[in-house]
């Protein structure tokens, strides 16, 4: 039923979502007369500040494009970096970044799932007040957080912005001691796993499907992190260097932020677009945590987003447990290749938490960064979240409900995406 | 809650982020273990990145980032006429940090390479000191949560909140790390200031100098050693240059 109402949803600078974006909905006479999602965030600059830098530098610089996902930008541009000069990082540097990837997206998960979407569907403006009602839930989400955080340190250094990620490798080995430490803490932490799974269980997600394409890397041997092929659930296949046109960027009038689109007007990055294309590669705990919910690929829900980085979280402990294994059997002596600063170009294509990153770097002879191009997923979620706010704005007229519904249901939907929106804008 | 006896409230603050990566806001809800009872010192009125709820009482206003558009300068100029204290929040904020590197070039130019000449506002990064009165700064890249803790509790218990005096060497030192300049390598540990633990040497890569300069420092003579130990002069400057705390000493240079 169709009800003839008229009303304007402006929410400027959203909350519980990293930087500054804006939704902006009419209805006029019971019909969506216009949807838009704005990103309002100043940009950066960065593709062109980083002109002129050293090779070496440069990962130090790109890491400051985001403080959720540091790792990932540092990992980026590295890989990008190392390609482009042909140099090979050992094996257990390799191992280590792997697992540093895994404590960035545990953090990052947790913190959007307890910290931004959970109060949401508990009614409560933030966290703080759910420390009250749910002690125990919060209590796990902040175990998995720390537990996180706690690998990003003992691979990278340090939490946030990390400083023992280097080009060639690795500068400084995690102890034995700290390894051990992260063993039983990821043993330690399931349960808590276990429970805020269970929570989970206990929220509805909103019953709301817009058929999209969903792209992600994928190896085909292990659930992607660092490289791989660029694939969509509308059957692309591309190179990591053809990351151009997997991206196809544009610029829109209302957004500092680009948009992007491959086989239709919009695609997705993200958890579930990675549950989506390597579904198959998932650890089984993950599989089933995902039959549990009820989450089976290829799922067209955008609110389902939560749940796809809920059975990431369980792949990441099982996986992360067994790369800490590999590394107390490795000597880790070998860790830093040395290379000799040169001529090239190359794209670095890594999962983020938030989706597939890309960063394209061109060094000349002396190491030097000359051209510099960086697409982030946010980017390539713009487009979706945008359409799919009209959609759902149809859908909620269509079921009558009221303007508070709908704008609960818009926010919802663009936390769901997760954005971080000053890293979209860099 | 009772520090010695005393009765004490938790301070209101209001976190607040302008052009810049929110890694520094993001520090406060980390060190999960302590949490809560850094919860217990502060009552969170205003915080876009973790609540819906935006509250102007607050005495405190955490401040981060760097200011890059005429809109930010009137959002930073009401946060000064609310808070009773203003903290510039991170190297951003104290420093300019890495935005700072797009000074070097004109605006328009930046605007044309990345936005293909579509109009975009966007003017050189300023400090948030640049703009408005600062009554305490806390530095670094991100800022360490254990410092923000202790100024918390300085500000609840209305002690003295400082801020290392000493460069990151100390602190370097007091990890027992092998020297970077003995490996080769120009670290800016000499002349940083300290607070940070020394956390990058001890992961083995150098001091970039995100806290700024430490005081009384010997900016001569840390060049006299980089040219001692035969070092690239223009790797000191890049690294010198990275987050704009050695702006005024640079300047001297040239
Ligand atoms: S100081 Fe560093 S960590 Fe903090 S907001 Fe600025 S770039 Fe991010
Ligand atoms: S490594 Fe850096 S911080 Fe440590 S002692 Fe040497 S110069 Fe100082
Ligand atoms: S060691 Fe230097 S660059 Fe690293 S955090 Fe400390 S002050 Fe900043």
């Amino acid at each position: 039923m169709t009800r003839k109402i008229d009303f304007d949803i402006d929410l400027h600078h959203l909350a519980r979502v990293e930087g500054h974006g804006n939704i902006h909905i009419s209805v006029r006479d019971g019909r969506l007369a216009e949807a838009t999602w704005a990103v309002v965030e100043t940009p950066r600059f960065f593709e062109a500040i980083v002109k002129g830098m050293s090779a070496e530098r440069v990962p130090f610089l790109t890491s400051r494009i985001c403080g959720i996902c540091s790792i990932s930008h540092f990992l980026t541009s590295i890989r990008a970096l190392e390609r482009a000069m042909e140099i090979e990082p050992p094996e257990d540097a390799r191992l280590i970044r792997l697992l540093a990837m895994h404590g960035e997206t545990l953090q990052s998960h947790a913190l959007h799932l307890f910290f931004l979407a959970a109060p949401d569907f508990l009614d409560a403006p933030s966290v703080l007040p759910i420390m009250q009602s749910h002690p125990d839930i919060v209590r796990a989400g902040l175990l998995l957080k720390e537990l996180g955080n706690e690998i990003s340190i003992t691979t990278t250094g340090r939490a946030t912005h990390p400083v023992s990620l280097v080009l060639g490798g690795i500068s400084k080995a995690p102890s034995k001691e700290q390894l051990l430490r992260l063993q039983s803490m990821i043993a330690e932490r399931l349960p808590a796993l276990e429970e805020a799974s269970e929570f989970f269980g206990t929220l509805s997600m909103p019953d709301f499907v817009r058929e999209t394409e969903f792209i992600s890397l994928r190896n085909g041997s292990t659930y992607p992190s660092i490289g791989g092929q660029l694939v969509s659930t509308d059957g692309v296949v591309r190179e990591e260097d053809e990351y151009l046109q997997m991206t196809n960027e544009y610029l829109v009038e209302f957004s500092t932020s680009k948009f992007t689109k491959l086989s239709r007007q919009s695609s997705a990055a993200g958890a579930l677009a990675r549950f989506n294309n390597n579904f198959d590669l998932l650890h089984p705990r993950a599989k089933a945590a995902a039959a549990a919910f009820g989450l089976e690929p290829a799922c067209h829900n955008p609110f389902m987003n939560n749940i796809a980085q809920l059975v990431e979280c369980h792949h990441i402990m099982e996986d992360a447990a067994m790369l800490v294994d590999r590394l107390l059997d490795a000597d880790l002596r070998d860790i830093r290749t040395p290379y000799k600063p040169k001529a090239g170009k190359a794209t670095g294509a890594v999962e983020a938490p938030r989706g597939i990153l890309y960063h394209h770097l061109e060094t000349d002879e002396a190491g030097k960064v000359v051209k510099a191009d960086c697409i982030i997923p946010t980017t390539q979620n713009n487009a979706n979240i945008h359409h799919d706010l009209h959609a759902l704005v149809e859908q909620a007229l269509q079921e009558g409900r009221t303007e508070q519904e709908a704008e609960k249901l818009c926010v919802m939907l663009v936390r769901s995406y997760d954005p971080c929106i000053s890293c979209s804008v860099h | 809650m009772n520090h010695l006896g005393f009765e004490l409230t938790r301070v209101l603050i209001g976190s607040f982020d302008f052009t810049c990566c929110e890694g520094c806001q993001l520090q406060l809800a980390n060190k999960e273990a302590t949490l809560p009872e850094f919860l217990a010192l502060v009552d969170i009125r205003n915080f876009r990145e973790i609540s819906s709820e935006r509250l102007d009482d607050y005495d405190i206003a955490l401040v981060e980032g760097s200011i890059t558009r005429s809109d930010e300068i009137e959002r930073l100029k009401a946060i000064r006429a609310r808070a009773k204290v203003l903290v510039a929040f991170g190297t951003c904020a104290c420093f300019g940090g890495v935005n700072s590197l797009k000074n070097r070039i004109p605006q328009e130019e930046l605007v044309r390479e990345v936005y293909d000449g579509k109009v975009i506002e966007t003017m050189p990064s300023m400090r948030i000191g640049d703009i408005v009165q600062v009554d305490l700064s806390i530095p670094g890249c991100p800022v360490s949560k254990d410092e923000v803790e202790r100024i918390m509790v300085g500000l609840v218990t209305r002690s003295a909140a400082t801020l290392p005096k000493y460069p990151v060497c100390v602190e370097c030192k007091q990890q027992l790390n092998t020297c970077l300049f003995d490996l080769g390598e120009i670290c800016l540990g000499p002349i940083t200031r300290a607070g940070c633990d020394a956390v990058c040497p001890t992961g083995k890569t150098a001091c970039l100098g995100c806290r700024g300069p430490a005081e009384d420092i010997n900016y001569p003579s840390f060049v006299q050693l980089v040219k001692d130990k035969e070092l690239s002069a223009a790797d000191m400057r890049e690294k010198l240059s990275l987050y704009n705390g050695f702006g005024g000493y640079l300047d001297q240079e040239n």
